[in-house]
């Protein structure tokens, strides 16, 4: 009976919600690469809002932020092992 | 009036007063066309993210001004295009979020030593 599906507890689920809204942050900062880290993985790619929970707005305002600072080569394009 | 932002990287192959010219030259560049230059930022000499010519690092600066004209932009552009020593630039309106976030960023605000040095101390104990 090991493969049978476990019930989910939904009181574990926690709710995704958007850091920016949460916080008040209206302006992504391309020039701050350390904070960008958070939004890709390890191979530099940029996490998708399924992971990260940001709502589309501001999903779309760290994209741009991430690929205004590859082309400054403040973050890599491609990376192995960036964390 | 639209205010503007622009990073540049100059060849790490110039010495130190040759880039603070090209810096300078660019700045004259702006407020020649009456563009009001806010602030100019040298970041120095930053290791980066990968290599550009073939090289590893390079001298990082930040102009930023604000002007009426459209054109200047443009203008400055073609101006780091014909520079050789110009690795690469980034030129980006801004909007009023932005705004008020360089004005917070250039009173030291968002204090990047102190986090960095703190960062260390957590890095050391």
């Amino acid at each position: 009976m090991t493969l049978m599906n476990e019930p989910i507890k939904r009181a574990e689920i926690k709710p995704k919600y958007c850091r920016f809204k949460k916080n008040g942050i209206k302006y992504i900062d391309y020039k701050d690469p350390d904070f960008l880290l958070k939004f890709i993985n390890e191979q530099g790619k940029i996490l998708p809002r399924r992971l990260t929970g940001n709502s589309w707005k501001f999903q779309n305002k760290v994209a741009q932020a991430v690929k205004r600072a590859r082309h400054v080569a403040l973050l890599p394009y491609l990376a192995d092992s960036l964390k | 009036m639209k205010n503007y932002e622009t990073v540049f990287i100059l060849n790490p192959v110039l010495s130190e007063d040759q880039a603070k010219d090209t810096v300078e030259k660019f700045v004259k560049l702006l407020t020649s066309a009456k563009a009001e230059v806010i602030n100019v930022e040298k970041w120095g000499l930053k290791k980066m993210a990968y290599a550009i010519q073939n090289k590893s690092t390079g001298f990082y600066n930040l102009l930023e001004f604000t002007t009426d004209s459209s054109d200047l932009v443009s203008t400055l552009e073609t101006e780091f295009r014909r520079d050789e020593s110009v690795m690469r630039f980034l030129t980006t309106v801004l909007d009023k979020h932005a705004v008020i976030y360089n004005a917070r960023r250039r009173k030291g605000e968002f204090n990047r030593t102190k986090k960095q040095a703190t960062r260390k101390e957590e890095v050391a104990a």
